[in-house]
């Protein structure tokens, strides 16, 4: 019998920690759009918000390297599996097309490697714009935070930030009109008619997700800031 | 009966060891009714009489039974007709003037032997790895003696009725066997009689799996698409499912 560890370096486990890492990253990114939704709110919601999480303290460490954690497997066996796609076919076809019928080869599932190396480039340069960047202090319930949604605002209103991410999302998207679908066949869906369902269910969830995040940048943009109807910042 | 011109493009490769390339060949008078197997034969026939060396392919049966014949066709293995063998395609599926590209299935798993034949002994050594039950043989014990459900055993024809033709192997973008190693694996671990070797089996056949050097799944499906049988990639989810049980 192999170790846990040997049998999650083993293709089947592999697979199946790719699809459980790519679950906890898609309900981080659904509570990642809640909290980017602030924005909409009351003129202090997103800055409470990040109050609230800088708050908690040591628990907003523990999901931080969690996360990264998370985030490191996932792309570390994306990639491996790529590269070992290489040396399986070391030769390459001549022809190659698609078969159709139940397959479920198309943009969206052949660009899972680029797609995702362009998600783990974009998120440090992400983390680098809105986590590190310069931020001034605001007074919420009369303590100073940082005012992330200022920093928001007015990285938006360039527009290599604002296409920049928005071109971004649309990959986001991508990736996951095939991942979530696939995350639930590596975590063994057996059932046809389920599967079915699922990979709808997974193109719309991914295709909401996406507009979700790219709506913001794009407002922002074209909406002027803090003048735009929706973002009310007084 | 219309007859047709077709040509063709066949990886020619003496030996594992020398370079292969591209042939191009014209074949004249192709009967739509002939199957994409007796059209290689004629065009065999033809070099054979030029004094040329004839076009190796795997066959043997002819009717979707053996699985032999698994080869590339057009981009696709086994032509472009879903549940359909090579050998079970005929050339009513083409047009006058067409021209087909055929090669041999592609993976390092699967070393070129000579032209379109691929040694497939990989598949017999995961087989070896688990693919079996241990029962004493002699005397056949009555059938009924042990009830398997009618699902279950529906269930477990389906996956039994992989011809380990390779198919899946050729078409997956990653050259992954999951789809044979799960469906061996899910025929067997369904069943009652499969059940005392479940977990070494699940274990043995995915080890085995990666050490012959197929690629990962990457949940793509093509494999289902080209199957000849119609193997669901149900057997791969199957297949983590039993991976998972037998570790913890």
């Amino acid at each position: 019998m192999p170790s846990l560890i040997e049998a999650f370096q083993s293709q089947v486990g592999r697979k199946i920690l790719t699809g459980l890492t790519g679950f906890l990253l898609v309900f981080f990114i659904i509570f990642h759009l809640a909290g980017n939704l602030a924005i909409f709110g009351d003129p202090d919601a997103m800055n409470s918000y990040s109050q609230f999480l800088h708050d908690l303290g040591p628990l907003l460490w523990v999901a931080r390297i969690g996360l990264l954690l998370i985030f490191v497997i996932h792309a570390y066996i994306g990639i491996s599996i790529w590269l070992n796609k290489r040396k399986a076919r070391p030769q390459q076809y001549k022809v190659y097309s698609s078969k159709g019928g139940p397959s479920r080869q198309g943009l969206s599932s052949r660009s899972m490697a680029f797609t995702g190396v362009v998600l783990l480039i974009f998120v440090v340069f992400h983390i680098n714009t809105f986590a590190l960047g310069d931020m001034d202090t605001v007074m919420i319930d009369g303590r100073a935070t940082h005012d992330v949604k200022t920093l928001v605002i007015d990285t938006f209103q360039n527009p290599i930030y604002a296409f920049g991410y928005t071109i971004v999302m649309i990959l986001l998207g991508a990736h996951l009109g095939h991942g979530i679908w696939s995350a639930f066949t590596s975590l063994s869906l057996r059932s046809k008619k389920a599967s079915a369902t699922i990979y709808t269910i997974g193109v719309v969830a991914a295709v909401l997700l996406a507009v979700g995040f790219l709506f913001i940048p794009l407002y922002i943009y074209f909406g002027g800031g803090c003048e735009a109807a929706l973002i009310n910042c007084n | 009966m219309s007859l047709m011109t077709i040509n063709l493009k066949v990886w020619r490769q003496k030996n594992a060891e020398s370079p292969g390339k591209f042939e191009d060949y014209k074949l004249d008078e192709v009967s739509e009714h002939m199957s994409f197997l007796e059209m290689l034969d004629v065009l065999n026939e033809n070099l054979i009489k030029e004094g040329k060396d004839p076009v190796e392919f795997d066959y043997d049966c002819r009717e979707g039974i053996c699985g032999s014949c698994n080869m590339v066709i057009n981009g696709r293995a086994h032509g472009p007709k879903h549940k359909t063998a090579a050998c079970q395609l005929h050339m009513r599926t083409y047009n006058d003037g067409d021209t087909i590209v055929i090669e041999p299935p592609r993976a390092a798993a699967f070393p070129i032997i000579k032209d379109l034949v691929v040694d497939r002994s990989a598949f017999d050594r995961i087989i070896e790895a688990g693919g079996y039950i241990s029962v004493k043989t002699g005397a056949a014990p009555e059938a009924n003696l042990i009830p398997v459900p009618q699902e279950v055993s529906n269930d477990a024809f389906d996956y039994a009725t992989c011809i380990g033709c390779g198919g899946c192997v050729a078409a997956c973008p990653n050259s992954s066997a999951a789809l044979f190693t799960g469906a061996k694996l899910a025929h067997l671990n369904s069943l009652p009689q499969g059940q005392p070797e479940r977990d070494k089996r699940s274990i043995a056949m995915v080890n085995q799996m990666e050490k012959e050097g197929f690629g990962d799944c990457s949940n793509y499906a093509e494999c289902e698409a080209v199957c000849p049988v119609g193997i669901s990639i149900s057997s791969i989810a199957q297949m983590r499912r039993d991976y998972m049980k037998a570790i913890f």
